[in-house]
């Protein structure tokens, strides 16, 4: 299984924190996990359908979308951050 | 000297101060980040994801260590539900050089607006709340420092 976490207006509008889903395909890309979330439909379509405004870290550390998940842990996905 | 946290509870900058002018630097710059309240805000409140903050602020401050003959750094960054006028961040950093402490202060202040991982949703007296987009002048900032 795979830890996915959200934050801010992705975690609102998924409706969830977090959630475990089975491990996708060892080539599968953090925007290949995206789109098949987002194909869910309803909030999820909403929030990960347009993946330009998203970023996403692997373990805790910032990537590219085109990042291979591989045997990642923990995969986050969250809007750009606003900080400071 | 290194001091991290990332807490939700206010912090006393005279005393944060005080801790940096203690190692004898000469030098000692900072920058404190405070709630505005224009627009009608009546809250800011900061989401963060905990699992990776506390580690990738420390990354940055040894990466600020690295770069400057610094003889301390102090990173503090709250979370939770502030009001305006409330202090948001602290930075500061002692030297024996004013360059290297003014430069590594706005090296960190930046560096945080644009990868901490911290996410602002405003709170107005009136209509709905809003997440705060990121502004790419932030971005630009951060990228001067080759981040």
């Amino acid at each position: 299984m795979l830890n996915i976490v959200y934050f801010a207006w992705v975690r609102e509008g998924v409706g969830r924190d977090g959630e475990q889903v089975e491990r996708p395909a060892p080539d599968a890309t953090v925007a290949d996990l995206v789109a098949m979330l987002a194909a869910r439909g309803g909030g999820y379509a909403q929030v990960l359908g347009d993946p330009v405004k998203l970023r996403a870290a692997i373990d805790q550390r910032f990537v590219p979308l085109d990042t291979v998940i591989g045997a990642a842990g923990e995969v986050a996905l969250f809007p750009p951050v606003t900080g400071g | 000297m290194k001091r991290v946290s990332i807490q939700p509870q206010d912090f006393d900058v005279a005393a944060e101060l005080a801790a940096l002018e203690a190692l004898g630097g000469g030098g000692v710059a900072s920058f404190t980040g405070i709630v505005r309240g224009e627009g009608g805000l009546i809250a800011l409140e900061l989401e963060h994801y905990p699992a990776m903050t506390q580690a990738q602020v420390d990354r940055i401050v040894d990466d600020a260590l690295a770069r400057w003959p610094l003889l301390g750094v102090s990173v503090i960054h709250r979370f939770g539900r502030l009001e305006p006028g409330a202090r948001i961040v602290f930075v500061g950093t002692a030297s024996r050089h004013r360059t290297a402490a003014l430069e590594s202060c706005a090296f960190l202040i930046d560096w945080l607006k644009s990868h901490a991982p911290f996410w602002k949703k405003e709170h107005f007296d009136a209509g709905a709340p809003r997440w705060v987009d990121a502004r790419a002048e932030d971005a630009a900032k951060a990228q001067g420092w080759g981040l």
